[in-house]
């Protein structure tokens, strides 16, 4: 019997554009396409692509549209799940994680790939994702991963660090024959030796970022406001926490030309929110911005801000706000932004 | 969000580690617990000190930078270019 897969991919791999289509909504084809069609050969007769649903990214790392992708995903009635490979790019990563979680927790059999860094890499929760390379050029090692994991997993197999997974593997606990003290003494003399990759805990590597595009002419430009310094309504309604932030917030500042004391307030855990209570604009600088709108300096102010607490921010959360945050002013046309930091 | 397309100058105190992050476009601010604002000047220097960082953020947005590139008030804007 051929196993029956449904491949998740996203509007630039469906052939459809690439930013200028990252608002397609969900959709489906019966069949492999793009690079599902390369999947299909590595996989062989006893798999299936049955069919490939896609969403444009900007909408598949927003909130609402993943129980449209499922029902794609549901309605092929698939034996396995694949996403991606969506290699660095982070919108794209984080809809393959959401979509290979959402998978999971309906009971489907599913893999997700990217690379280890991309930032929607923990979305995926405990749904396995194997590694694929940097970037789209190197597809075909990638796919390789991807379809040896499929057969791994559709056979019921686990998926271990020597098969490319990536992200959270469940821990399994060792006994090893040396204490902590010699291991660490181990390896300290490792790197006294010019070994520096030796670790037992692998620490956030911070990757390099393409600088976007600059602005042709701020003064037709829509351009947001947002902030890491936790600044909200004086009730702090919607519960942002003051330190390991899990969430991010908007409010409007459509028609507010102010922030008024005691209207908002900084709930910030990092820093003394004494002069950000005096004057939010110190957080926010909604007063000098709104006037330069007014004088034309900006074409439009974004009709919301958006916040949240950079205060002991995970840094799989701190990406992930990013991505979101990204999603979502781009799908409401802002091109620039302000991010003031605390 | 700047690998989304969206150009966005960070306004921070602590310009190393956005640096070593790589944020590409930095403006720094005077102090940690009030990064568009001054409570040493008086309200009206103060919210001009404000306007001059917004102003300085929206240079940045309008700028090419191939790397993390710092726009210091008083100064050209520098980084490994």
């Amino acid at each position: 019997m051929t196993a029956r897969v449904v491949h998740y991919i996203n509007q630039f791999f469906a052939g459809l554009g690439g930013e200028d289509t990252a608002s397609v909504l969900p959709a489906s084809r019966e069949g492999a396409v793009g690079p599902g069609r390369k999947l299909q050969q590595l996989l062989g007769d006893d798999y299936e692509i049955v069919a490939t649903v896609w969403c444009g990214d900007d909408h598949a790392a927003g909130p609402d549209v993943l129980p449209a992708i499922m029902d794609l995903v549901r309605a092929a009635e698939p034996h396995v799940v694949v996403t991606g490979p969506a290699f660095t790019s982070g919108r794209y990563g984080l809809a393959c994680a959401r979509v290979a979680a959402a998978s999971a927790a309906a009971g489907l059999t599913v893999v997700a790939c990217m690379h280890p860094d991309n930032p929607g890499l923990d979305e995926a929760g405990t749904a396995p994702v194997v590694a694929s390379g940097e970037v789209a050029r190197q597809m075909g090692p990638s796919l390789e991963t991807l379809a040896a994991a499929v057969r791994k997993v559709a056979a019921g197999e686990p998926l271990a660090a020597d098969d490319g997974r990536v992200g959270k593997i469940p821990r399994r606990n060792v006994t090893v024959d040396q204490t902590g003290a010699e291991r660490a003494v181990a390896l300290v003399l490792a790197r006294l030796g010019g070994d520096r990759e030796a670790t037992e805990v692998p620490l956030p590597r911070f990757d390099q970022v393409t600088p976007a595009q600059p602005v042709d002419d701020v003064s037709t430009a829509l351009v947001a406001l947002v902030t890491e310094g936790a600044l909200v309504p004086d009730a702090n309604p919607d519960s942002l926490e003051s330190a390991r932030a899990t969430r991010w917030l908007r409010y409007a500042v459509d028609g507010r030309d102010a922030l008024p004391a005691g209207e908002y307030r900084s709930v910030h855990g990092g820093f003394s929110t004494v002069w950000a209570n005096e004057d939010p604009h110190r957080i926010l600088p909604l007063d000098v911005a709104r006037q330069l709108e007014g004088e034309g300096v900006i074409g439009r102010l974004h009709g919301e801000y958006l916040v949240t607490a950079g205060n002991g921010t995970s840094v799989g959360n701190a990406r992930r706000f990013g991505v979101e945050w990204a999603a979502d002013l781009r799908r409401q046309g802002v091109q620039a932004a302000l991010l003031t930091a605390t | 969000m700047e690998r989304a397309g969206i150009p966005t100058a960070l306004l921070c105190n602590l310009t190393s580690i956005a640096e070593r992050v790589g944020a590409p476009r930095i403006v720094p601010t005077r102090g940690i617990p009030y990064p568009t604002g001054d409570p040493s000047l008086s309200a009206e220097a103060e919210r001009a000190w404000r306007r001059r960082l917004v102003e300085r953020g929206l240079e940045a947005v309008a700028t090419a930078v191939h790397g993390p590139t710092i726009f210091p008030m008083d100064a050209a804007p520098h980084g490994e270019q």
